[in-house]
């Protein structure tokens, strides 16, 4: 993935010279987890490594947004994004809507995001549903080397503010054919990874991932029904369409993410599902979430998030209700 | 081993007009009669704006507003020094600046009523929408001054605060990243003294508020804020030197904030009555006009003349507010995206239903 990312932030450099990129060690050292690599040799004119302030890097990014670029802004890790929430909720998200369309804020801010690699504390975390929940502004996962290439370009040339929250855990894990050649994912589509009938299954980032992997795993007794796995990619805005036509078919929903429940993004899924879909239902849904505590440090970090078994265990209790 | 001195730095205060009217000659901004009545009425204008938006909100046809009374000098003097393709920046006590840009008078009324279109800046002007949070808007114009670096422009970018912005801390990181990029940029500081309740002082245990642009490796240079030409001239100076490439000044103009926080507020709960009558002998457009009579330019009958024609203009600036109706309730979702997301789509066709 690190390098699909890096693919497309090349491509869009060489196609659109307006954008540029800014943050922490993000030219010579090619950032933390050289998503950047070799980027700043091509482009010396275009990227720049910023002083270590994230409110100031995503408001300088709103600056160079409306004044006409196209900045993508590294944010080195998740937990280090909260210094700049003010930038993103009181300016980046409302640019357009103050200025009645007069002025807009293209940026893209890219962060790496949830568990998987044992760092210190705030390296983890995954508070996606709090940038959903602020109108205004954009926010994509994606869970491979190809989504993630085609998301990304999307998201630069998208004329909003988009958060791209690349999954940590598959930076390095997952690896497939990502094609050469420049291709875009429609922001706002979910896509559906495998169909069937008898449960919808909706998850994005890494969750995806172990979630495919409990799904798979015959050893458990779940063999004998269908799921359908959605690959959300877009959180917000999030695509109503595919899931309900999915839950209507299906009748049964689980959705696995690894961030705190309460008040997690699946909450807003499951209202909306129940909301507009409740007679279709044969069984409630259920939420397989991160655990209602604050994440921890690496030691028990395998502990926080949804395991398999904890996902087996509700898509069964849905077969079984 | 000895102590050294590494580094020093001196503030410089600049002053050229006087109370009385006198003018340092040496260092008065090479203005035409026609320049200094154009500023003058200019003056004339935002004051009067300024006295009906209080007057309509005491009516209760105009909501909270922050009055710029004391501070035109800072705005008029710095926005008078500014080109077409410069960007501006603003916090919420700016009126002035917009008005000396030529920003429609009636599209300000029609923001203090409550109305977001007020904001949608014309075409040709280069001025962002008043931003609320104090302190939080001078990153975005070291981001514009970046954009325009990157693109080798000779746009500048101007920011606006006051003394309570200056404790925030994207006061801090915004001229960090300016210094050390060498951004055109000029950071307009108008230390109006009080932040709501909180004075000056208290506001930080520094001197100046221009000194704290040397510990960013730049100038920052403290102004008469109620002397015009002072202002005038140090943003004149601040501007060729972000196009000569040699990176932002801070300019922080002391001036005196002579009215109320806001239409919200009542500041005889906190401020001596005597600061603010020590600070009427310093009014900014009386020493103008004293400047402007002793040269003969300024004589009664012209500015009653004035007046007359500039209270006519105000007056039907807000008439035609009047006339320009309620904004459209489907605006507050129109402009959230570029295009309408699948539950705003729908939101919208409930509505019409």
């Amino acid at each position: 993935m690190v390098q699909a990312i890096n693919l497309a932030l090349k491509q869009e450099m060489e196609r659109d010279k307006d954008v540029v990129l800014i943050g922490e060690d993000v030219g010579k050292d090619g950032g933390v987890f050289r998503i950047t690599e070799g980027l700043v040799e091509k482009f010396p004119d275009r990227i720049f490594d910023t002083p270590l302030a994230e409110s100031g890097i995503i408001g300088t990014a709103i600056g160079m947004a409306v004044y006409g670029l196209k900045p993508v802004a590294e944010i080195q890790f998740m937990g280090f994004i909260y210094a700049g929430i003010e930038q993103l909720f009181s300016h980046a998200s409302r640019i357009r809507s103050r200025s009645r369309g007069r002025y807009s804020c293209p940026l893209v801010i890219r962060t790496p995001y949830g568990i998987g690699i044992k760092p210190p504390e705030l390296h983890s975390e995954s508070s996606e549903a709090l940038f959903c929940h602020m109108p205004g502004i954009k926010v994509v996962v994606p869970s491979s080397p190809y989504n993630a290439k085609g998301l990304l370009i999307s998201a630069i040339r998208d004329p909003d503010p988009v958060i791209f929250l690349e999954p940590t855990r598959l930076y390095r894990l997952i690896k497939e054919e990502v094609p050469e050649t420049e291709y875009t994912l429609p922001l706002g589509k979910a896509k559906i990874v495998q169909e069937g009938k008898d449960i919808t299954v909706i998850a994005w980032g890494s969750m995806l991932h172990r979630t495919l992997e409990s799904i798979e795993s015959r050893s458990v007794g779940i063999e004998g029904f269908d799921a359908e796995v959605i690959d959300l990619m877009t959180l917000n805005p999030y695509d109503e369409e595919t899931i309900l036509e999915s839950v209507k078919k299906t009748g049964r929903v689980v959705i696995v993410h690894e961030a705190t429940r309460n008040c997690g993004f699946g909450a807003e899924l499951s209202a909306f599902i129940a909301e507009e879909a409740m007679l279709h239902l044969k069984s409630p849904i259920i939420r397989v979430s991160g655990l209602d505590a604050v994440i921890p440090m690496a030691r028990l970090e395998d502990y926080y998030a949804p395991t398999k078994e904890k996902i087996v265990r509700a898509l069964k209790k849905v077969m079984e209700y | 081993m000895p102590e050294n001195i590494i580094e020093k730095f001196e503030v410089k205060e600049l002053k050229i007009l006087d109370e009385k009217g006198n003018v340092d000659s040496t260092l008065l901004p090479n203005f035409s009669d026609n320049d200094l009545k154009k500023i003058f009425e200019i003056f004339i204008l935002s004051r009067q704006f300024d006295q009906r938006a209080l007057q309509l909100h005491a009516e209760g046809r105009l909501g909270t507003y922050a009055s710029i009374l004391g501070q035109e000098a800072s705005q008029i003097g710095s926005a008078y020094a500014l080109e077409k393709t410069d960007w501006i920046f603003p916090s919420f006590r700016e009126m002035g600046v917009y008005i000396t840009l030529g920003y429609p008078i009636w599209m300000l009324f029609q923001y203090w009523t409550g109305d977001e279109r007020g904001m949608k800046t014309p075409e040709g002007l280069n001025i962002f929408p008043v931003s609320v949070p104090v302190g939080t808007h001078m990153v975005h114009a070291v981001g514009a001054a970046f954009a325009a670096k990157v693109k080798g422009h000779q746009a500048v970018s101007v920011t606006y605060f006051g003394d309570g912005g200056s404790s925030k801390g994207d006061f801090h990181e915004g001229l960090n990243i300016a210094g050390v990029y060498k951004l055109p940029v000029v950071f307009i500081c108008q230390n109006n003294q009080w932040a709501i309740s909180l004075p000056r002082e208290k506001q930080t245990a520094a001197k100046t508020i221009a000194q704290k642009a040397y510990s960013y490796g730049f100038e920052g240079i403290q102004v008469d804020g109620n002397d015009i030409f002072a202002v005038y001239k140090a943003t004149k100076d601040a501007l060729e030197k972000a196009r000569a490439g040699k990176g932002p000044t801070l300019i922080e103009c002391f001036t005196y904030r002579m009215a109320d926080h806001t239409t919200a507020d009542d500041a005889s709960r906190y401020r001596p009555k005597e600061e603010l009558e020590k600070w009427k002998l310093k009014d900014p457009l009386l020493r103008l006009k004293l400047y402007m009579e002793k040269n003969g330019i300024w004589t009664q009958a012209y500015e009653d003349e004035i007046r007359k024609k500039l209270t006519e203009l105000v007056d039907s600036e807000i008439k035609k507010e009047e006339t320009v109706g309620l904004p459209n309730p489907k605006d507050i979702i129109t402009f959230t995206y570029k295009e309408l997301t699948q539950r705003q789509a729908k939101e919208i066709k409930e509505w019409q239903d």
